[in-house]
């Protein structure tokens, strides 16, 4: 009986067999033929980034225009006219004139008007007065940004009003200092040039993490994998033939992405091709880690749904700088911001579109993304090593 | 029938909530995730780098830089030389702008004369740009009207006198966190249900489920509680954290905020097992929940405002759920809404969340595999 356990014993239990093309060629094909099948995955990788870029180079905008303004003057006059006229004629402002200003607050409750400019009775007669005449200006302050925006245009229109109206009366008015502002990068401040490359940042991220959330957990869920294991097929192989099926089909998505972003939306792309195709395979790489990392972690697929949704939207488009500056942020904050993977890939895709190869910011940030591949892809690895047992 | 219910109930919260990697992600990220968003999420600018480049030496040129350097919002990285210092300075991101005072900066204000003041920005962020520009601007405007009194020249015609109505100090901050709360309550109501039903097809499970005397009404009400009450209790303690560690002002009728909540919850439910009974394979339900989620979010208005959108763009998000939520939490919140106003907002979750949820229930029958 001794004798057979020990026979038993010297059979190994797994041969390591060496690495082989063919197989890895076959597990890829696997891959491709998997993908075909459920449409999903190729319309993750190829309606998701058309949809979304659409959507939302299309949809979404910072630069507020035709801002509705309620005016009020308590005793129109010529003067007060000559004020309205300066808000009619800019584009920023839609006017609706109201009688008093109990109408125009209720407005403004009612959310009708974002604003109200109020000229009092007696505002032609202390325009004359040595003090001046007060202009009451309310806004809705809920949106502080969009309050800002609104108070920062009335007080452009407030200075040339001053300013026509004072030459006209043969007077010169000159601020001793005159601000000059030149913006770089995106001199008309135009807000889609710096989301649409983020957006390509963030449709990215969820291309790349949702079509291998659920693959590694799938093969365990239905015993795939365990069957793959028992043919000389190695672990790595297996991985390795996920990740080139699926990297392949996320490089279609990051196409499509920097495409529309150059030619429908029409955001200069100031750097070198190359090397936002570099970077990009780079973030894939590590994008597509994540996702693997995650499904190993979970095990079964509605788990690692549920950590995909988690994990990757709203850490993505909150704490990667694509809206809210980073630097703005608590020092704790920001420290959080270090382990979002988009993070890095976002402030590569502003600059290489908007400022050129600025190598100062794109090799730390390619250096992170190459970490953090490196780091999720391990991860995976050594945690379905493990499950062998 | 009311016991089977309960059962069906009983069965998918412990569908939910037995396995602890589940358990955790349904209760430990919103309440991380709102507290790190909460201070993420805002518009304004702390610390902005800045760099000057003075090339007059005389003593106003000084003076106007003390202007900046007593501002709390700016913090100077470094004195620049030459002009050519500018450019490696904001190509590498280390100063988001560059004050540039001129030659003869001093000697043009005194003999009356305009002086102009070069600011150089990084426009990678045009909202961060915009918003540097704002405060750099309200620096120069302050400075000018010092200066004029400084040298007795006579007041302007006319002022201006800005006050914001229900948020102040335009804190930010104010208007995000409500925001996060119906981001996190969106992203709730589809972990619960996007991949459930797909979860029981690809199981085998649904079937045996249609073969049992429950009614396919029955069924979706049985799917449809567990994420409505999760979503109510944890809705519960985010309003709580919102309220008393952000300190968001809740001035509005708590009742109403309660009935905006349980409507959306609704509407997000019936969103979420809409997409789960169309869905075949997990897969699919994920990338569905994906596909509504990501539009949903982002056309709500949550950081960019819907008026900013396209009209084809509006019209879209009218079958959004979140942008009504959305409206519910600030309007309540800041501005002390109540039932009467937000009437508007109400109605339209009711009738998105019933007629998901009909659509939902009609598919369990009629899509069979």
């Amino acid at each position: 009986m001794k004798t057979v356990f020990d026979a038993l014993r010297r059979i190994p239990v797994m041969r390591r067999t060496p690495a082989s093309l063919t197989r890895l060629k076959a597990l890829v094909r696997k891959e491709f033929l998997q993908i075909v099948r459920d449409p999903s995955s190729i319309a993750i990788a190829f309606l998701m980034p058309l949809f979304l870029l659409l959507l939302f180079g299309y949809g979404v905008s910072l630069d507020t225009e035709h801002v509705p303004v309620a005016f009020v003057a308590e005793q129109p006059s010529a003067d007060t006219d000559d004020f309205r006229s300066s808000l009619l004629g800019s584009r920023y402002f839609a006017i609706a004139t109201l009688r008093t200003l109990p109408e125009a607050e209720q407005a403004l409750r009612e959310g009708r008007v974002n604003a109200i400019v109020r000229l009092r009775a007696n505002f032609s007669e202390r325009l004359r007065r040595a003090d001046g005449a007060p202009i009451q200006i309310i806004v809705n302050g809920v949106d502080a940004n969009t309050a800002q925006l609104t108070l920062g245009y009335l007080e452009g229109a407030w200075g040339n009003w001053l300013t026509r109206r004072v030459a006209s009366r043969g007077g010169e008015l000159t601020a001793p200092v005159q601000l000059e502002q030149r913006v770089w990068f995106n001199s008309e401040l135009k807000s889609r040039n710096f989301l649409v490359p983020g957006l390509v940042a963030i449709v990215m991220t969820l291309i790349g993490t949702l079509l291998t959330a659920l693959v590694m957990a799938r093969e365990w869920e239905r015993g795939t994998l365990e069957a793959l294991l028992v043919t000389p097929t190695r672990m790595s192989e297996i991985l390795l033939g996920k990740i080139i099926a699926y990297f392949t089909l996320g490089t279609g998505g990051m196409l499509i992405s920097v495409g529309l972003a150059v030619w429908l939306f029409g955001v200069p792309l100031r750097g070198s091709f190359w090397l936002l195709w570099t970077c990009a395979s780079l973030f894939l790489l590590a994008a597509l880690g994540m996702g693997l990392a995650i499904s190993t972690v979970a095990r079964n697929q509605f788990v690692a749904g549920q950590l995909a949704i988690v994990g990757t939207f709203l850490p993505a488009f909150l704490l990667s700088g694509f809206i809210f500056d980073i630097d703005s942020m608590p020092a704790a904050v920001q420290g959080v911001t270090h382990v979002i993977v988009a993070r890095y890939f976002v402030t590569i895709v502003q600059t290489l579109f908007l400022a050129g190869d600025v190598w100062s910011v794109v090799l730390p940030n390619a250096l992170a993304l190459l970490a953090m591949a490196a780091f999720f892809l391990a991860v995976t690895w050594r945690k379905s090593r493990k499950r062998l047992e | 029938m009311l016991t089977r219910l309960l059962a069906l109930i009983v069965k998918e919260f412990l569908a939910l909530l037995k396995d602890p990697k589940s358990r955790t992600v349904l209760i430990g990220p919103p309440l991380i995730q709102l507290i790190v968003f909460g201070y993420a999420a805002t518009f304004e600018l702390k610390d902005i780098p800045y760099a000057v480049f003075n090339e007059d030496r005389s003593a106003i040129s000084r003076d106007f830089e003390a202007a900046f350097t007593g501002a709390p919002s700016f913090r100077r990285i470094a004195t620049i030389r030459s002009e050519e210092e500018i450019a490696p300075l904001i190509d590498d991101r280390q100063v988001l702008l560059v004050i540039h005072i001129g030659q003869r900066f001093g000697a043009q204000q005194l003999s009356g004369d305009p002086a102009p003041l070069q600011v150089i920005v990084d426009g990678r962020n045009s909202n961060t740009a915009m918003v540097a520009l704002n405060y750099v601007r309200r620096i120069v405007n302050q400075y000018n009207e010092d200066w004029l009194k400084a040298h007795g020249q006579s007041g302007l015609p006319a002022h201006l006198e800005s006050r914001a109505w229900f948020n102040p100090n335009l804190e930010s901050r104010w208007f995000f966190v409500p925001g996060i709360i119906g981001m996190l309550s969106l992203i709730t109501t589809i972990l619960v249900t996007a991949m459930t039903v797909a979860r029981e097809r690809e199981q085998g499970t649904f079937d045996q489920l249609l073969v049992t005397p429950l009614r396919p009404a029955e069924i979706l009400l049985g799917k449809a509680l567990p994420g409505f009450i999760i979503g109510m209790v944890q809705g519960t303690v985010i309003l709580l954290i919102a309220t008393l560690w952000f300190r968001v002002p809740l001035l509005g009728s708590l009742p109403a905020l309660y009935c905006g909540l349980a409507l959306f919850l609704l509407s997000g439910v019936g969103a979420g097992l809409l997409i789960s009974s169309l869905a075949v394979t997990q897969q699919q339900g994920l990338l569905g929940g994906f596909l509504f989620m990501v539009p949903a979010s982002i056309l709500s208005g949550f950081a960019t405002p819907i008026a900013n959108m396209p009209p084809v763009v509006q019209a879209i998000t009218l079958i959004d759920p979140l942008r009504y939520f959305l409206v519910v939490l600030r309007k309540v919140f800041l501005e002390g809404a109540g039932f009467d106003i937000l009437f508007g907002q109400l109605w339209p979750m009711a009738l998105i969340g019933v007629a998901s949820l009909s659509l939902a229930s009609w598919l369990f029958r009629h899509r069979m595999y």
